[in-house]
């Protein structure tokens, strides 16, 4: 895989989550406000969180992806650096639950 | 008590916080803390959590215009992400160890750097003296080349131990106050590395999603996330960016980006303030 291909699905890859994050963070959110109470309404905050979920798991992917690329390139030592920065933030989000 | 007044207004100022912070160079999320804890009365933990969100969303957007462009240095950034990554999560522990009022303190310092930095962006770079190419960034093939009126400009890079030093500050400071410390790491690349300036700034965006990813779950796990908070924050200072980088830098932006320096500080001198008087509430 060329640099500019990587690059390429990278960007692709980044742009689709952070849009796809905003729609459903936006659904979750005018879903919320409409409810009556919004504080009697968890199925929609369930939703914002599913949408914020989205969000931080784009970097997350973009880290998984680069690890995935590197390996196919025979780049090992990109393949340890990325795989670096996944385990930390694996570390985070399992920090989230424990 | 209906959220939708309170959650129009949080989005209107996250607009204008995001609009404003693309425009300037500052960022969405150092601006929108503040004003969500002095305005509003926001508690700060939760202030710096929803920004810290609404960080990944801004930098995430950009990065991939830049990265598809070949601005940013890839490489680079995903070897210095070690340094901002394991900072961050230092910097997000740290979080539930200090007060608040020194948290409070911390932020208003860096905000007035920041917007003391923004001032001087934008000057004139006269010509640098060359420094020696860095052994160890020949190793790990850190050099690259940018796109300039038509052609591709090559450069080396230099001093990579201090500059990956400086990015676990970069990364404290943004798991810490929940930021993404753009200011800090395009300074570690730029002054440190003589990585060039316009590589610079789209290299550090690139690197803003993943270093704030890192202390999202931490946060999350303290409770300083919350959904109808973060929800407008997100969405708002999102918006608002998107906007900012459409808006051409004229004349009238540059005058506008003095006003809003001055306006930054003082809201940094009121953050020490409240820090110093026991913190905001």
């Amino acid at each position: 895989m060329t640099t500019e291909r990587m690059d390429t699905i990278m960007g692709n890859l980044l742009r689709t989550g952070v849009l796809l994050a905003a729609a459903v963070v936006a659904v979750g959110g005018v879903w919320y406000l409409a409810g009556n109470p919004p504080a009697g309404n968890p199925a929609a905050v369930k939703l914002i969180w599913i949408g914020l979920g989205i969000l931080v798991a784009t970097p997350v992917a973009r880290v998984v992806f680069s690890v995935a690329a590197f390996a196919l390139a025979g780049d090992r030592i990109y393949v340890a650096i990325t795989l670096i920065v996944l385990l930390v933030l694996l570390y985070s989000i399992a920090a989230a639950w424990w | 008590v209906h959220p939708l007044p309170f959650t129009a207004i949080v989005f209107a100022i996250s607009v204008a916080a995001g609009f404003l912070g693309s425009l300037t160079g500052l960022g969405g999320g150092v601006i929108v803390t503040p004003v969500l804890t002095l305005l509003l009365g926001v508690d700060l933990h939760h202030a710096m959590g929803a920004s810290l969100i609404s960080v990944i969303a801004t930098s995430s957007g950009a990065a991939a215009a830049y990265v598809k462009e070949g601005y940013s240095n890839v490489r680079a950034g995903m070897f210095l992400e070690i340094a901002t990554t394991l900072g961050a999560v230092a910097g997000a522990h740290l979080t539930t160890v200090l007060p608040g009022s020194a948290l409070a303190e911390i932020f208003g310092v860096v905000l007035l750097y920041s917007a003391w930095h923004s001032l001087r962006q934008g000057r004139p770079a006269g010509p640098r003296p060359p420094s020696a190419p860095d052994p160890l960034a020949e190793r790990l093939r850190l050099e690259g080349s940018y796109p300039e009126s038509g052609h591709l400009v090559s450069y080396g890079v230099s001093r990579v131990k201090a500059g990956f030093s400086l990015m676990c500050g970069a990364g404290l400071l943004s798991g810490l106050l929940g930021i993404g410390s753009g200011a800090m790491k395009v300074i570690a690349m730029d002054q440190v590395m003589r990585i060039p300036f316009k590589v610079s700034t789209t290299t550090s965006n690139f690197m803003i999603g993943v270093t704030a990813a890192a202390s999202a779950g931490i946060y999350f796990r303290r409770g300083y996330l919350e959904a109808p908070l973060v929800m407008p924050v997100m969405l708002g200072v999102l918006a608002g960016s998107m906007a900012g980088a459409r808006t051409l830098m004229g004349a009238g932006t540059r005058s506008l980006r003095l006003v809003f320096a001055a306006v930054v500080g003082l809201m940094a001198i009121e953050m020490i303030a409240s820090g110093l008087a026991g913190g905001v509430r």
